[in-house]
């Protein structure tokens, strides 16, 4: 009896150290990368790079300004409309998508999920750039919002499907009508789940660059309206970082640094923002 | 009256569907246990009566403390089921029965006990007159309690009312005695008022104890059948 | 005696299963009456049949016709809502809308139809929580979420979050099967006091409990209606022996 308790407890201990070390190696690469980033990239981030245009080739100095301004309307142009139509979606599919219509969209929104970012580029160049001849933001934040959809829809329709029947019942049963049960009880029980799903798809577009070559395209000017184009984070690392100059090399590192740094904080504020309004309820 | 007992435990044997049910039929026999104490207390009261034996008679009343540990023990068992099991429907009548044919029971042995000290008091005379009327009413009133009691025994409902029937024979039986007494002994003789009123009383304890027995078969038609017959008109 | 819900035929399935089997029932008003039976038979399904919760199920159907006040419930002109609105429910498992505070859970039957006018609901939102029994627990914490009160008093939540749409009828699933006995307790006893003013049908699996609280009792077994009456007979002396036999605990 007490060899087969040793034993026991010495392959417990053994699994244990497995396990931990599993989990440390795959955050080995984040980590790794992270602190790669930091160490290449910190030296260069200076107040200078968030309010200054690039500077032509030679001269030193100069920052990111327009591209990080750029990023962020961007994102935000393909929040606009990707995160209603997502939700919206994901709503259809949880609540009425046990239907032939339900199994054929849910499919069809995987197969987007899987569709190369720069197809999804080439597309909105058809649609967008062409007629309008032009590069645009518009066009940049069509292609963004079509990348966001399908994680936003499936993680809304997994997360309303997590609220229990019972709580639609108790709904129902006060005689509120089903639009209402789904959007103020539903939906609103859901949202922090919801919320995560819509982080994830934001993590992911900002850090797009193919599709951006094809719509926004990049610009050395601030702003200049939605229908020009328009400076981006990737955009400029990725130009930078194929360039000769070792000047350029180091902006880059440092616009990567940045896009990760806003990437995490958008994440931090909308999860403390969630944890404070929901903070009495858990 | 131990056959009934001996039946009894051979229909145990059989179908306990429920821990309950164990319970249940050990009330039962504890009720057809002190029910034989009962019946023989009668018996023996009787016959302490025709010998006049005093010595028997102050027996009876001792051992009448038996029947009274006896009542104490099935109200606490009652009561516990009652309070552990909370029977419903069937089991709830039956346990409601078993406490008031327990009283019913405890009752008649006291009634016994009445017919004992009927007999101190007569003991060392001679007898008024050969008894013709009483044993006869002592053997029905046996008859009714064992009868009463494998009514109760096997849930039959006919038997109980065979039982609630002959109640009015009790009544005539003891009528005839009542008027016998008073009219050929003690409205002739005042002196032998003392001799003849023992006999009286022991014909009115006689017709008591077939009065309860008669209660004991109308509360097994109640706890078989549900059925009310108590205090009502007979419609049976 | 006036009789509020009338169930004629009521036959409901889930896809092939057939679930009530022909019911025929008179629910009188302001009385308590409960449904009883082993898991399974029916009971549940029957009382989502008078609110027509029954048919929020995917592949439920039902056939049959449930009188309210002499009226179809399932006549085709007839809006669920107004039904629901008429006829409340609580349920097995106490079920306040999480992330909605106290206050908002009993005002949300209200509020989620339009009524917008903050004193009209203070008053009612009172008035069904001193209903429930719940004002003196809760009136210093009425922002707070309807979870964090215990199960009971999330049970007495439920219960004032139903009676705020003054329902006519109040339907109980079961309503204390995850509580104590305390809370229980509280919950029978507030039962007994609403059946002044409610006619109240509520499925139990605790006989005891439909002893204490109800006036009448019907037995249900395999979706069929086996037996209906006063309590007091079901419990005492039931005229159908499959009745008897589940009170009694016989059951096979």
């Amino acid at each position: 009896m007490k060899a087969v308790y040793r034993r026991r407890k010495v392959v417990n201990a053994l699994m244990c150290a497995v396990v931990f070390l599993c989990a440390f190696l795959t955050l080995a690469p984040l980590i790794s990368i992270f602190g790669y980033v930091v160490s290449k990239g910190i030296a260069s981030v200076n107040f200078d790079f968030f309010t200054h245009l690039p500077k032509p080739v030679g001269e030193p100095g100069g920052g990111m300004g327009n591209a990080i301004v750029g990023s962020l309307i961007l994102v935000g142009l393909s929040c606009l409309w990707a995160i209603p139509l997502g939700i919206a979606g994901g709503v259809y599919l949880s609540e009425f998508g046990n239907s032939k219509l339900g199994a054929a969209v849910r499919f069809t929104t995987d197969v987007l999920n899987g569709v190369p970012s720069i197809v999804i580029g080439i597309f909105a160049y058809t649609l967008f750039v062409v007629p309008m001849k032009s590069f645009s933001a518009v066009s940049g934040g069509f292609a963004l919002g079509i990348i966001m959809i399908p994680t936003v829809m499936r993680t809304t329709e997994e997360m309303l499907r997590l609220v229990p029947a019972t709580l639609r019942e108790a709904a129902f049963a006060l005689g509120i009508n089903q639009f209402r049960t789904t959007m103020n009880i539903v939906l609103k029980t859901a949202l922090p789940g919801v919320l995560t799903g819509i982080l994830l798809a934001i993590a992911r577009i900002a850090g797009e660059t193919a599709p951006l070559l094809f719509t926004a395209f990049g610009n050395r000017f601030w702003h200049q309206g939605l229908d020009q184009p328009m400076a981006a984070l990737p955009l400029q690392i990725f130009v930078y970082a194929i360039s000769p100059f070792d000047d350029w090399h180091r902006q880059a590192w440092a616009g990567a640094l940045v896009l990760i740094a806003m990437v995490f904080l958008i994440s931090i504020v909308s999860r403390i923002v969630i944890y404070l309004r929901y903070r009495s309820f858990k | 009256m131990t056959s009934l007992i001996y039946y009894h435990q051979s229909q145990r044997e059989r179908h306990m569907e429920r821990h309950f049910d164990e319970e249940l039929a050990e009330l039962k026999q504890e009720i057809l246990i002190m029910g034989t104490m009962v019946e023989q207390a009668v018996d023996r009261a009787q016959e302490a009566l025709k010998n006049l034996d005093a010595e028997e008679a102050h027996q009876i009343i001792l051992e009448d403390r038996r029947i009274d540990e006896m009542e104490l023990t099935l109200d606490e068992k009652t009561l516990r089921l009652l309070a552990l099991m909370q029977p419903l429907a069937v089991d709830l009548r039956f346990v409601a029965m078993v406490m008031k044919i327990t009283t019913d029971l405890e009752r008649m042995a006291d009634l016994a006990v009445d017919i004992a000290q009927r007999v101190i008091e007569l003991a060392g005379r001679p007898l008024l007159k050969p008894l013709h009327d009483i044993p006869r009413l002592s053997l029905l009133a046996q008859q009714m309690i064992r009868d009463a009691l494998e009514a109760f025994l096997k849930e039959d409902t006919e038997q109980a009312k065979k039982v609630i029937l002959k109640d009015s024979e009790a009544d005539q039986l003891r009528n005839l005695v009542q008027t016998e007494l008073i009219r050929d002994f003690m409205e002739k003789d005042v002196s032998c008022v003392s001799r003849a009123l023992p006999l009286l009383l022991v014909a009115r304890h006689l017709e008591r104890i077939c009065d309860h027995a008669t209660n004991i078969a109308e509360d097994v038609i109640y706890m078989v059948s549900a059925k009310v017959v108590k205090h009502r008109p007979r419609t049976f | 005696m006036n009789e509020q819900v009338n169930v004629i035929d009521l036959n409901a399935y889930f896809g092939h299963i057939h679930v009530l089997k022909g019911i025929n029932i008179a629910i009188e008003q302001k009385q308590v009456t409960a449904i009883i039976g082993p898991s399974g038979c029916g009971k549940s399904t029957f009382i989502r049949c008078i609110n027509r919760l029954h048919e929020v199920v995917p592949s439920a159907r039902l056939s049959g016709e449930v009188f309210l006040d002499g009226k179809n419930i399932y006549a085709p002109d007839v809006d669920p809502i107004e039904i629901r609105h008429r006829v409340g429910m609580v349920f097995q498992r106490p079920n306040p809308f999480p992330v909605l505070s106290i206050y908002d859970n009993v005002a949300a039957g209200l509020k989620l139809n339009g009524v917008r006018k903050r004193g009209q609901l203070d008053g009612i939102v009172e008035e069904s929580l001193k209903m429930a029994a719940l004002w003196d627990e809760v009136k210093d914490k009425l922002g707070a979420s309807g979870v964090s009160l215990s199960g009971g008093q999330q049970q007495r939540l439920c219960i004032a979050r139903a009676l705020a749409v003054k329902p006519e009828i109040i339907l109980f699933d079961e309503p204390c099967s995850a509580l104590d006995p305390i809370s229980t307790g509280k919950i029978e006893e507030l039962i007994f006091r609403l059946k002044q003013d409610y006619t109240i049908i509520i499925v139990t699996h605790n006989m005891q409990q439909a002893a204490r609280v109800s006036d009448r009792a019907a037995f249900f077994l395999l979706g069929e209606l086996i037996e209906f009456d006063r309590t007091e007979m079901m419990f005492e002396a039931p005229a159908d022996k499959r009745t008897e036999d589940y009170i009694t605990g016989r059951f096979g």
